[in-house]
């Protein structure tokens, strides 16, 4: 078994054995397993990094064995400069939510625990696997653990939230699946997602599958109109669950973009680009708006990702390198604030059990170690130099700039809006006079939640200050796929 | 002359008749209350006639007996296989069931069963249509009396009623349609039929009337709409043990009669029988999917959900020759066989829980009964869970491949209309995923109402745990069975 394989099955394995744990009588063993299992999953990652070729757009760590035969369906899985920084990303926060969970999760232990290890094993999965099918496998199992963990730890819409979830992106998927059998069916049998690259399509199909995807990535991401469901959802999940679902399952959505829609079928997303440009600036502009008037922080922080994500979409379909780029970076950025923006609002909500922004004020007299840390991550999400934050949004921009100025203006103007909702959340909720006893009675956190919001800043103001590391990864790969998708596959036949 | 070779062909069923036979007689002797004797006995038959048909299978051989009244296949072996497997662990699940309930006051649960068994061997063997319907007969008298087993009890004798009217009509149809076909064409044979069919000779419009009387009796035998009235009523109705017996193995003896008579008999009227089977699919995956959405009982939740499974293994069975090519029908029939499969496995986990729950006097019948099941017992919960995502569909569980390889099987045929089913299927799939996640949400995220912990007798552990492992078995390692479905198909039909 490779590495990539051990990355992939070592959470999930853990996760299995969490859940044969049963009740609840040996909660501290099994959060110490979890915690065991994340940290080793999490370490795994690191020769995968170590081990990385720069310069090269070709698969690596590569494993591929025979799955289903009779359709020709491959465990085939690899990682390049696209899906590379997913995998350690995953890890980590998964590491981080376990964390997180140890003292709030108190009852079903075990299957919260081991509901996190097996969708953290499986989000890899999608990210390294290079077969249709294996990927369409991952991609929907995730389904699973996501539902049981938003119904069962969720607030008290959370049954409304969690069939939301999983209807929506069932519905989205099972068209997507239909994509992936019809190219099978063009290819003469093949599952293999770098030969479907190679495949020439007509313009019909293309257009046709590029919808068919669109409607399973596109509702993950989420982007405007179809994004409805993540506040919702969001603001019933639990704090793990949100952090994970911010963090990583959104961009599964805009990774598959990255892998099928645009290598897949170039001149389809040639002729939407124009479409799929709107709709994220409606996404950044709009619902940055949108998020402005909130007054439950999950939903604030929600409606923020929505617009962050546009960014990402947005970049994607300029078609040159700082917008795919830049986008990526936005991605793994976006990753660690939002998850860290949910862990800090989750860190809150276990003190005074409200999500209301109205309920607080002048948690820095109280919390000054947790406000510094959480002003920090506020900073990030408005894209502060410095912060990870900025880098993704600063290279979008320049990429939309270099496509057509007035773009890039529209998006740059986003920024603000980013900022001011932000901003203002973080004046009513951490600054001003302390409103009520209950702010009065906070107590700041402990060295495991030091540890937690510790460890997601590092990693923000890391990458912010030297994103070379996740750049250089990301290079070759970009660059080939441009080229790739530069070139129209209508003269091919 | 009655050859040797024909009579090899029959021994399974001959053995099955004789401890048919056998074990009515012995049980007169028995008497603990649980039957553990006839049980045992009953399930040793079983394996053995199992174990005989899985070497016949894998022996690869076709042989006709007795003038070709009957065959030995592989795909019928296979089917006898399966089905002889899944008698013996339902009447695992049903035993302590229906000890609890008086049901076992006679042996008849296992005689009738075994007799049911063997109704559905010669249904498969048949290669007349007289003997087919001589098995279709055995197997459904056998199920309205298993049906009625309950006799005190006046829901199951309203369910064994209203079975024995409606599925006596259909047998009428059936029949009425083979008259047709006997008289268009002049044999009972189906090799013959098959021949008289194909030259082209035969009265066209007499073959399309006895064919839509054929498609009306299997559609009523499958249970499909618009012949599903009865599904519902006498899934609710029968004693839960009896629901799986006739929700399980029964399915492969129907599949097999459609091959048989749609396949290797009126292959040459496919053109007009995949227009029928299109209709009832699409029907079927209507109904099954929106019919299920309001179900407060489980049970009748579960014949909904058959109903809509049903349209998806007729699905498979609609891809013909396309421009010359078998290879899209052999594909398709290979896609459904598969689904049938791993519908009735699934189908056997699940009420394999429903029979466990519902021990100490009371059914658990309702979905409300289910409520908190993570909280009592997270195993069975698991199993439930397993059980339902598989059935919607959700990988990495059996039930997606199974889906997944009759899509395929409608899409790599390149044609347009049968993409469009395809689309048609998997939004209809999405509707039936909301009801099986109901139950899976009333299970986890609901409290329970009574804080009572689920027991089950040992050997019902081992099946049921052995039953769900090979539904995540199956599904993560589906290459196996998948081949096993397709060579089946293949050295039978010689496709």
């Amino acid at each position: 078994m490779g590495l990539l394989s051990l990355a992939i099955w070592l959470p999930i394995a853990f996760g299995v054995v969490l859940l044969a744990f049963g009740r609840d009588a040996h909660a501290d063993a099994v959060r110490k397993i979890a915690f065991v299992g994340a940290l080793a999953s999490f370490l795994v990652t690191i020769p995968l990094y170590t081990g990385f070729h720069l310069g090269t757009a070709d698969m690596q760590f590569v494993e591929n064995f025979s799955w289903i035969e009779r359709f020709n369906v491959n465990y085939h899985i690899g990682l390049d400069g696209l899906s590379f920084w997913f995998v350690p990303l995953t890890a980590f926060i998964t590491l981080i939510v376990v964390i997180s969970a140890w003292e709030v999760i108190t009852e079903r232990v075990n299957q919260y625990m081991g509901a996190f290890l097996i969708l953290s094993g499986l989000m890899i999965g999608v990210f390294a696997a290079l077969d249709g099918m294996l990927f369409y496998v991952f991609f929907e199992a995730t389904l699973i653990p996501m539902y049981l963990i938003i119904g069962i730890w969720g607030g008290p819409n959370r049954i409304y939230a969690a069939f939301k979830f999983f209807l929506y992106t069932l519905l989205g998927s099972l068209l997507t699946l239909i994509a992936l059998i019809y190219l099978y069916s063009v290819s003469n049998g093949s599952f293999e997602i770098l030969e479907w690259h190679k495949l020439p399509l007509s313009m019909g199909e293309q257009t046709a599958l590029f919808f068919a995807f669109l409607a399973a990535f596109a509702v993950k991401v989420p982007m405007w109109p179809v994004h409805t469901w993540l506040p919702d959802v969001h603001v019933q999940a639990p704090t793990g669950g949100s952090a994970v679902l911010a963090a990583i399952m959104l961009k599964l959505g805009a990774y598959g973009f990255l892998r099928f829609s645009l290598p897949i079928a170039p001149d389809a997303a040639h002729a939407y680009a124009s479409l799929m440009i709107g709709l994220s600036l409606v996404a950044v502009i709009y619902v940055g708006l949108v998020a402005m008037v909130q007054t439950d922080m999950k939903k604030l922080v929600a409606y923020s990702s929505v617009a962050h994500m546009g960014f990402v979409t947005l970049g994607f379909f300029l078609f040159n390198d700082l917008g795919v780029e830049g986008g990526l970076v936005q991605m793994i950025a976006h990753g660690f604030v939002s998850g860290a923006m949910f862990l800090s609002i989750g860190v809150l909500y276990d003190r005074v059990h409200s999500r209301d922004i109205a309920a607080y004020g002048g948690v820095v007299n109280t919390m000054p170690k947790f406000a510094a840390l959480a002003v920090l991550f506020a900073m990030a999400n408005c894209g502060l130099p410095g912060t990870a934050g900025f880098v993704g949004e600063w290279m979008v921009i320049l990429g939309a700039v270099q496509a057509n100025f007035w773009l890039g203006f529209g998006a740059a103007t986003a920024l603000i809006f980013g900022a001011a909702y932000t901003l203002w959340m973080v004046k009513r909720v951490y600054f001003g006079p302390m409103t009520n006893d209950h702010v009065r009675e906070l107590s700041d956190i402990g060295l495991r939640e030091f540890m937690m919001l510790g460890l997601l800043a590092v990693a923000v103001l890391a990458m912010g200050i030297d994103p070379k590391p996740f750049t250089d990864v990301m290079d070759a790969s970009v660059t080939e796929l441009l080229k790739h998708v530069a070139v129209s596959k209508l003269s091919l036949n | 002359m009655i050859d040797q070779l024909s009579w090899i062909a029959i021994y399974p069923e001959i053995l099955l008749l004789v401890m048919a036979c056998v074990i009515a007689l012995w049980d007169l002797g028995v008497m603990s209350p649980r039957r553990g004797l006839t049980f045992a006995l009953t399930l040793v038959t079983l394996v053995v006639v199992a174990g005989m048909e899985m070497l016949y299978a894998t022996g690869e051989l076709s042989i006709y007996g007795f003038n070709g009244l009957v065959v030995s296949d592989p795909l019928g072996n296979w089917l006898k296989c399966f089905a002889a497997i899944a008698t013996a662990v339902t009447l695992v699940y049903a035993r302590p069931y229906s000890a609890d309930r008086g049901m076992l006051r006679g042996g008849e649960l296992f005689t009738l069963s075994l007799f049911a068994l063997l109704g559905m061997f010669v249904m498969i063997s048949g290669n007349n249509f007289l003997i087919i319907y001589l098995g279709l007969e055995l197997l459904t008298l056998s199920s309205y009396a298993l049906v009625a087993l309950r006799r005190d009890n006046g829901i199951a004798t309203e369910a064994a009623i209203k079975y024995f009217v409606l599925g006596a009509m259909a047998s009428g149809f059936l029949l009425y349609g083979m008259s047709m076909l006997y008289g268009a064409t002049g044999s009972l044979d189906l090799g013959n039929v098959f021949k008289a069919v194909s030259t082209g000779q035969v009265n066209h419009q007499v073959l399309i009337f006895g064919l839509v009387f054929v498609v009306s009796g299997l559609g009523f035998k499958l249970g499909v709409v618009p012949f599903h009235l009865w599904v519902p009523d006498v899934y609710q109705g029968a004693p839960t043990s009896v629901t799986l017996m006739l929700a399980g193995a029964p399915k492969f003896a129907a599949f097999a009669i459609v091959i048989r008579l749609l396949v290797e008999g009126l292959l040459p009227l496919a053109i007009d029988w995949q227009q029928m089977l299109t209709v009832l699919s699409v029907g079927s995956l209507l109904i099954g999917s929106l019919g299920g959405v309001m179900q407060k009982n489980v049970k009748r939740m579960l014949a909904y959900s058959t109903i809509s499974q049903m349209g998806f293994v007729l699905l498979g069975l609609i891809p013909g020759v396309v421009e010359g090519s078998t290879l899209p029908a052999a594909n398709g029939y290979s896609s459904a066989l598969f689904y049938v499969v791993t519908y009735v496995l699934t189908t056997l986990a699940t009420f394999g829980v429903l029979l466990v729950l519902a021990r100490d006097g009371f059914e658990s019948e309702e979905i409300s009964d289910l409520a908190g099941l993570n909280q009592r017992s997270p195993l069975y919960a698991g199993i439930l869970s397993l059980c339902l995502f598989s059935l919607a569909g959700i990988p990495p569980l059996v039930g997606f491949y199974a889906k997944l390889s009759v899509l395929q099987a409608l899409i790599t045929t390149g044609v347009n209309g049968y993409l469009a089913l395809a689309v048609y299927a998997v939004v209809m799939s999405l509707i039936g995923a909301f009801y099986y996640l109901r139950v899976v949400k009333v299970m986890y995220f609901d409290e329970p109402i009574t804080a009572s912990t689920v027991s089950a007798p040992k050997d019902v552990r081992v099946v049921l745990g052995v039953n769900a492992l090979l539904l995540l078995v199956v599904g993560l390692f589906p290459g196996g069975l998948m081949a096993l479905c397709a060579k089946a198909i293949v050295l039978t039909l010689g496709a």
